[in-house]
């Protein structure tokens, strides 16, 4: 993977362990492989698709990278700044140019704060703007996420779910970012609410030239959305490739399970396709298997699996795979 | 494989929509969780008891110089003697010596064309009725100022404690959890006693030991609840768009995070009023004569074998501050019921 002038973010072996304390003198037992050696690159202006089931590091992945978590080892480069090694106010400066956007709507706005506040706030803490003029740019923000400006002195109690989403997103917007991670922004809305907001980022992607890390679990939603996608399990990225060639070509046995689990919306196709079932469950982060991470479940899984970590290879141009048997 | 589902939903006109029930100003201003709490204060028949007993207790404060005018208007908290002897006097008996000013309601109110000892004397001729009124003045001063001190000190310690853990938040705790093994009004009684030479008698000695000892309560409370704070979204989001730690801390988390603590504060104001007295009780803190619940109760002490003759000397006095500390316990309870998830509707 080179880094060129097309990439905005570049992350390269990011590994994230969360310490694990026991007994009386707090002595470390073990650790939380949640992130395991990730890498991948986020082209400027692209959407890329990150999914996986619970547990599987997603949402860890997206936090190290804006060193909400600092990780262990490992290299986040943003438009050519290793962020990992930024500190204190070089790092707060740096959190203009990326936001995020949350999962939970209702956890993710202070109660006690009216949306102005909330969405002005971001201008406040970086001098952005001053006084009156923080208002105006509030306004023209909830405009911007089809929010009336009237609502500006409301708490967040008073909206719905969708608002409330779209508050968020304005607070993200607030300071002109090129980057936000979309943190399963759409996973706690009802689904009819799911595809207005969806429709509002890829109209604000068009509109401001935005980068989204899009993590999700909805494969549809995904596929919807994304220009690439990277399928995880248990702290690895074990795919990743162009949108088209991944839902239609999927070479690793855990994408390929994945794809056959979404529904298809017709009784007849749906009963007649062959699904792959996998058996048991996810192994603990604690104490991940050896070898491929995905081996305990794999159909196809042979000795060498046990052996040794299939390296992440890019086996067409531009498909990358973990896995030794992928060809 | 699938197909792409593209979302078609065009729903515009929602972002124009907002709840349909009416939201009043006073909630806007309060907020939603404050304004449950105030509803709660007047919703069960005990905590509008309380309330309706705290307000005539603040009345009965404020308009202290009309109800019992001081006769040294240089120091009002001294109860007015009239005479020396010893023995006490029932209520109704003449006033005739340091009479105070007759004030417009009273004749209205008692029939009587002259002033006398409303609720008796007690021992050395004080009045007890001047004792209760003014008193209030010093049971609200005391609750206050302590509670207030003891909330303060709390918070602060509490929320460096709990924001930033590790070894600090190791050694205030410990701090507290020694504090704690003291037994509270024994500590108290004993650092007033040592205090009270030092800096004289008055109201300061007691109202110092009290914060000394009151504040651990709190600084655990809001420690807890910093912690559970500390890992709600909103907070993540305040470092995700930049914000200091000061910022993060004063107006995303302790905001957030007060309440409870600020509950225990109101349930402990009847508390620590009732220490005080105790303490008064005992001879520690004001000189004899101050007008205080407990001081004019320790006048009763000498004629405990013949209270079916002085039984105004403890009943006036006992009956305030049973009513006053009852007041704060009522309220107090109420604020926990609407603050207590699993409490909530039960009562």
């Amino acid at each position: 993977m080179t880094s060129n002038n097309d990439f905005l973010l570049h992350v390269d072996d990011l590994v994230m362990h969360f310490p694990i304390y026991r007994g009386v003198f707090q002595r470390k037992v073990g650790a939380v492989h949640a992130v395991d050696r990730v890498s991948f690159d986020v082209k400027k202006g692209e959407t890329l698709g990150l999914v996986g089931e619970s547990g599987c590091g997603k949402t860890t992945v997206g936090r190290t990278i804006l060193q909400l978590y600092r990780p262990t080892s490992g290299k986040v480069e943003f438009e050519g700044v290793d962020l990992v090694r930024l500190k204190g106010e070089d790092m707060r400066r740096m959190r203009r140019k990326m936001q995020m956007i949350f999962q939970d709507p209702y956890a993710s706005l202070n109660p006690r704060m009216t949306v102005e506040q909330l969405v002005g706030e971001p201008l406040l803490v970086h001098n952005v703007v001053a006084g009156k003029e923080i208002n105006d740019r509030v306004k023209q923000l909830l405009e911007l996420v089809k929010l009336n400006p009237s609502f500006a002195n409301r708490y967040a109690h008073e909206f719905s779910g969708g608002q409330r989403q779209r508050i968020g997103i304005a607070r993200a917007l607030a300071l002109n970012p090129n980057f936000i991670i979309c943190d399963e922004p759409i996973s706690a809305l009802d689904v009819s609410i799911q595809a207005q907001v969806v429709n509002l980022l890829e109209e604000l992607q068009a509109q401001f030239g935005l980068t989204y890390l899009f993590i999700a679990h909805d494969l549809s939603m995904v596929r919807h959305i994304s220009t690439r996608v990277a399928v995880m399990y248990l702290g690895v990225i074990m795919e990743l490739a162009d949108r088209d060639e991944l839902y239609n070509n999927p070479l690793h046995p855990y994408t390929q399970a994945l794809l056959s689990a979404v529904p298809i919306p017709d009784p007849i196709a749906d009963a007649r396709r062959q699904r792959v079932i996998l058996e048991g469950d996810v192994p603990s982060p604690v104490n991940p298997p050896s070898g491929c991470r995905f081996r305990t479940r794999c159909p196809i899984a042979v000795a060498m699996c046990a052996e040794s970590r299939p390296e992440f290879r890019e086996i067409k141009p531009g498909h990358f795979v973990a896995c030794h048997l992928a060809k | 494989m699938t197909q792409p589902v593209t979302p078609t939903g065009n729903n515009e006109l929602l972002g124009t929509a907002v709840a349909m029930r009416k939201i009043t100003r006073f909630e806007r201003l309060l907020g939603p969780d404050n304004y449950r709490i105030m509803q709660g204060l007047f919703k069960t028949p005990a905590s509008i008891a309380g309330s309706i007993l705290i307000l005539l207790f603040i009345l009965v404060a404020i308009f202290a110089p009309v109800l019992a005018p001081p006769v040294t208007p240089n120091d009002p908290y001294k109860i007015p003697r009239d005479g020396f002897k010893s023995q006490p006097r029932e209520p109704g008996s003449d006033w005739t010596k340091n009479v105070p000013d007759i004030p417009f309601w009273y004749k209205a109110v008692t029939g009587n064309e002259e002033w006398v000892h409303l609720f008796g004397t007690a021992q050395g001729q004080y009045d007890i009725y001047y004792g209760v009124i003014w008193g209030t003045r010093t049971a609200f001063r005391a609750g206050f100022i302590v509670v207030l001190s003891t909330l303060l000190i709390g918070v602060v310690v509490g929320s460096v404690s709990a924001y930033y853990g590790g070894l600090t938040d190791n050694i205030l705790m410990r701090i507290v959890d020694v504090l704690l093994v003291l037994p509270g009004l024994m500590a108290t009684l004993i650092l007033a006693a040592v205090l009270t030479p030092i800096i004289g008698k008055s109201t300061l000695p007691v109202m110092i030991s009290l914060i000394a000892f009151g504040w651990l309560g709190y600084s655990r409370i809001i420690r807890g609840d910093i912690l559970s704070v500390k890992q709600r979204d909103f907070i993540l989001a305040a470092r995700v768009i930049g914000a200091k730690d000061s910022r993060i801390l004063f107006r995303h988390i302790i905001p957030n995070a007060i309440v409870p603590t600020m509950v225990l504060a109101s349930l402990d104001i009847g508390t620590v009023t009732l220490s005080f007295s105790a303490l008064s009780f005992l001879g520690i803190g004001v000189e004899v004569g101050y007008a205080d619940w407990g001081q004019v109760l320790a006048f009763a002490r000498n004629w405990i074998t013949s209270l079916n003759t002085y039984w105004y000397i403890i009943v006036y006095p006992g009956v305030t501050l049973v009513l006053f500390v009852l007041g704060w316990n009522l309220l107090g309870d109420a604020l926990r019921d609407v603050l207590d998830p699993r409490m909530r509707g039960k009562v």
